[in-house]
């Protein structure tokens, strides 16, 4: 039963319980709690309690939830997490462009055992959370010096969300400047929340498509793109594909020289922070994802931070409430004179700033460089591995080294085999990994997936997924069967590659179910 | 002839029906060095020079990835080297239609534009290969024709350019297809990457056949005789509705599975231009689907295959419909100001030079750089040959005019910039 060391391969079987969902076990009276009543001395004071909520907001009917007992409400989801793989029990680099890294489990004690971070609530005065103030003022020093801006907010919730809050920032700037700019410019391998957030900010987008020698886009290609209506260029470096636009500072003048602002999606800067500054190429306005960078575990769609830098000039229109220091106190201040508002409730994530806070802490310096270099260290090793294996290629930039991560094709396998990348990753499940990550939109690389071993994974890690996916290859030559009914060690066997694109058809919640199955 | 239909009669048998045809002949050009194998003196050339006969194995190959569905669906077919033969030897089951020609007739007259329904030239032609009955494009047509009025739910043909031609001549837009690839030349987006990639395609397509995402994708073909004095001059036939399936479809190589692109954004981009524009300007559109659709947004009736000219002074309406290239300019040369909307034909990424030569270099020429709109589905444009769009005008100083990087209108206030190269 024991791991194969010879093959690196894992005799692997996960739980499957068979668990119906929640709302099928619902029996009518259980109860998980039962609540008990309020006291005669809190009832004379509070007098009828239904009352309390005004009649225009009273339910009519009581919620459908399920009723299930405490006992079985906990076996059903301790069954639930034994059906699921992740970041804490496999090794999990195929989540390329993720960052997933180990975030050290002391972060997470603190965070929900600490009375001064767990019990803080954010309308509390603030001579009351002074630590928790400091806090957010520590680590925005900490990343102004990663970063080289001059201010930073740690409102924005996520990625996507700070740049939705940096292109608020470039309307309000053109409108004070009354300059009439309505485009902006980003690369096809650019994060796509690049193009989106822009463009649901009312911004018509321009997208670049990447020169093949050199992976992206070339500066007459993005000369020709800008104009005296573009606002800004929205990008990412090193893109997608892993690959590092080296001359990015002549793409950001070349920004400027039209009197466009130039914002740099650092989303992932794992590969390059300690190393280069977004300051020193030029750009004006920044974002680093706390949750998965900086340590905070990533997944889920949340929590996050985006945590969003900007120049000295386009400090004033920050997001609102920014922590202050005036030599004796920390404090909230909602004086900026051009802010862009307040772009979430009360000040943002606090529990991701104390995580990144104590893992910036716990590095120093020289630890975050140091972090860089393993992350680009592992990614080297992973892409001299993996390019080897029968079936995988790599698209454009031939010979040059991608950063932190790389986006790879099995297209060479689905032409030999007819075997693809959705085939492949059904098929990982059965060897203890979590289904890779294959590509942001549009799909562009044929058959893609994307690796990305941070510096969390050793050597032993990465020869374990390394020797899967050789595993994978081999089987999809030599014995195609066991792929295409995989998987088979997973709680749901013989998944089918299937997309769903009629609405009818999608039920996102049970309500949902029982209305578009009732006959 | 209503076997389908009998087949699904009261729900009582819910199979997917396959209509199955095979150019046997397809391909036998290609080893050959031919560059083709339209017209019987060049078949029989082909078989002389050791070409062989390929499109049967081809067709096998694709129908192999179906080896479990044989409960689930039913063909239909000639029998032979048209379809029969191979499904016998897979073991499907399948009805036979005969067809009412014995032998090869009416080889295509290249340079023509097809139009549906079925038109037969006249030129008749007797070929002896060695693969038993011989067989022509009239046989395809029939066969399709007959499919279609059976209501089989996806059409499957194996072949090249030629017979994608001959099956959009029979059915048109109106039923499904699927194309494996078989012939030597391979220029419509019909058919899927491979044969392998085809079954794949097909059998997506079964496991939900009424509510498969689908797209009107080109029939394209090269004029062999040219290409063998090494001109290569591809034309726009006309259109077949295939599935939509990412990597699996010649073109498809990007995959647009997540993509919101559509026709109706650009329309939309287009109309929001021609409110900015004046009145008197007049608006030149192009051919293919893509302009075809956007037009359709714009309340017009275009032509699908033509170019047509459009005014909006007082209302929008279409002032010269599917125009030759001396009615086309003598229509734009003297307005105020001429806008022009093309878009790419197919992988090839053509903007002019390919099932456009109505707009000649000089009706090109009376209209200003900003006012060539370049519209395509973004899909299509990731799938392009090193992104890049080619013009191909016949005028070689026009064609390095338009040269350069241009922003082609991919949504509504969306654009990608792209390489226009000659």
């Amino acid at each position: 039963m024991d791991q194969d060391y010879k093959k690196l391969l894992r005799n692997f079987h996960q739980a499957r319980w068979d668990e119906p969902i929640i709302f099928e076990m619902s029996t009518p009276g259980e109860r998980g709690v039962l609540v008990p009543a309020a006291s005669a001395e809190v009832q004379e004071a509070i007098g009828d309690e239904a009352a309390i909520i005004p009649e225009s907001l009273r339910r009519k009917a009581k919620p459908a939830l399920p009723e299930v007992g405490q006992m079985r409400v906990n076996r059903h989801y301790m069954r639930l997490s034994q059906q699921t793989l992740g970041n804490d029990v496999s090794v999990d680099i195929g989540q390329g462009t993720c960052t997933m890294k180990y975030s050290p489990k002391v972060q997470e004690h603190l965070v929900r055992s600490n009375p001064d971070i767990a019990d803080i609530h954010p309308l509390q005065d603030e001579s009351t959370m002074q630590g928790l103030l400091q806090i957010y003022h520590e680590t925005e020093k900490y990343m102004k010096e990663i970063s080289g801006m001059d201010a930073f907010s740690f409102q924005p919730g996520g990625g996507a969300h700070a740049i939705y809050a940096n292109a608020l920032i470039v309307r309000n700037y053109f409108k004070d400047k009354g300059e009439d700019r309505d485009e902006i410019v980003t690369t096809i391998f650019s994060h796509p929340a690049d193009a989106g957030a822009p463009a649901t900010c009312g911004f018509k987008v321009v997208d670049l498509m990447q020169d093949n020698e050199l992976g992206y886009p070339t500066l007459e290609a993005f000369k020709e793109a800008l104009s005296e209506k573009t606002a800004a260029v929205f990008i990412t470096n090193p893109e997608d594909t892993g690959i590092f636009n080296p001359r990015i500072a002549e793409y950001v003048q070349a920004a400027h020289d039209v009197g466009a602002l130039a914002v740099y999606d650092q989303a992932n800067v794992n590969g390059i922070m300690g190393i280069t500054r977004a300051k020193e190429a030029g750009f004006d306005l920044i974002h680093y994802n706390l949750h998965k960078t900086f340590s905070s575990p990533h997944g889920g769609m949340g929590p996050g931070v985006g945590a969003l830098g900007a120049t000295k000039e386009l400090e004033p229109y920050l997001p609102v409430p920014q922590v202050k220091f005036d030599g004796e106190k920390y404090y909230l201040d909602c004086g900026l004179e051009k802010t862009v508002g307040k772009v979430r409730a009360f000040f943002g994530n606090a529990a991701i700033l104390v995580r990144v806070y104590m893992w910036i802490r716990s590095l120093g310096p020289e630890g975050i460089r140091e972090a860089a270099l393993c992350s680009v260290l592992n990614n080297q090793y992973t892409v001299k591995k993996v390019s080897a294996i029968p079936g995988v290629t790599m698209y454009y930039a031939d010979g040059i080294r991608r950063i932190e991560q790389c986006r790879y094709s099995w297209e060479q396998l689905k032409e030999d085999t007819g075997l693809g990348t959705e085939d492949v990753t059904r098929r990982l499940v059965d060897y203890g990994m979590e289904h890779y990550w294959q590509s942001h939109h549009p799909h562009i690389v044929p058959e893609p997936f994307t690796l990305e071993p941070t510096e969390s994974y050793s050597k032993k890690d990465l020869d374990e997924f390394i020797a899967v996916l050789q595993q994978i290859s081999w089987e999809a030559y030599n014995d195609p069967d066991i792929i295409r009914t995989a998987p088979h060690n997973a709680p749901v066997h013989g998944i089918k590659n299937y997309y769903e694109t009629d609405p009818e058809k999608i039920m996102c919640s049970w309500r949902q179910y029982l209305k578009k199955t009732a006959k | 002839m209503l076997v389908a239909a009998i087949l699904k009669k009261d729900g009582e048998v819910d199979m997917v029906t396959l209509g199955l045809i095979i150019n046997p002949i397809a391909g036998v050009g290609g080893r050959a060095g031919l560059k083709g194998s339209d017209g019987e003196d060049i078949q029989k050339l082909a078989l002389a020079r050791g070409g062989t006969l390929e499109a049967g194995a081809k067709a096998e190959v694709a129908l192999a990835e179906l080896a479990d569905l044989k409960g689930e669906i039913c063909f239909l077919a000639r029998p032979g080297a048209m379809g029969g033969d191979v499904l016998e030897k897979l073991g499907f089951s399948y009805q036979a239609i005969e067809g009412s020609f014995e032998s090869a007739r009416m080889p295509r007259s290249d340079g023509a534009v097809d139009s549906p329904p079925a038109k037969s030239s006249d030129s008749a032609a007797d070929l002896q290969s060695g693969a038993g009955a011989a067989t022509s494009a009239e046989d395809t047509v029939e066969a399709a024709l007959q499919m279609a009025s059976a209501g089989v739910d996806l059409l499957v043909f194996a072949g090249g350019d030629g017979t994608a031609r001959d099956i959009y001549r029979a059915v048109g837009l109106s039923v499904p297809c699927v194309g494996i690839p078989a012939g030597v030349k391979i220029h419509s987006a019909v058919y899927a990457n491979n044969p392998k990639s085809a079954g794949q395609v097909i059998r997506r397509f079964c496991a939900n056949p009424t509510t498969a995402s689908m797209v009107e994708s080109e029939v394209m073909d090269l004029d062999e005789d040219l290409v063998r004095q090494n001109i290569v001059e591809a034309k726009l036939h006309g259109y077949l509705t295939v599935p939509r399936m990412q990597n699996l479809m010649q073109q498809a190589k990007a995959s647009a599975r997540f993509s919101a692109h559509d026709i109706e954004g650009i329309a939309a981009e287009i109309a929001d231009l021609m409110q900015a524009k004046a009145e008197s300007t007049v608006y030149i559109f192009g051919t293919g689907g893509t302009t075809y659709k956007v037009m359709e947004h714009l309340g017009l009736q275009g032509s699908l295959l033509g170019v047509d000219v459009v005014a909006q002074d007082g209302r929008r309406r279409i002032v010269l419909a599917d125009a030759s290239e001396t009615e086309l300019y003598e229509c734009v040369k003297d307005a105020g100001e001429v806008v022009l909307i093309v878009t790419a034909i197919g992988g090839q990424g053509h903007i002019f030079g390919r099932g456009n030569q109505q707009i000649s270099p000089r009706v090109i020429r009376l209209v200003e750089r900003d006012n060539l709109w370049i519209v395509s589905a973004a899909e299509k444009i990731y799938g392009l040959e090193n992104n890049t769009l080619h013009v191909d005008t016949s005028d070689p100083e026009l064609d390095r005019e338009l040269s350069g990087y241009r922003k082609v209108i991919t949504g509504w206030q969306e654009r990608i910039v792209c390489k226009v190269e000659a």
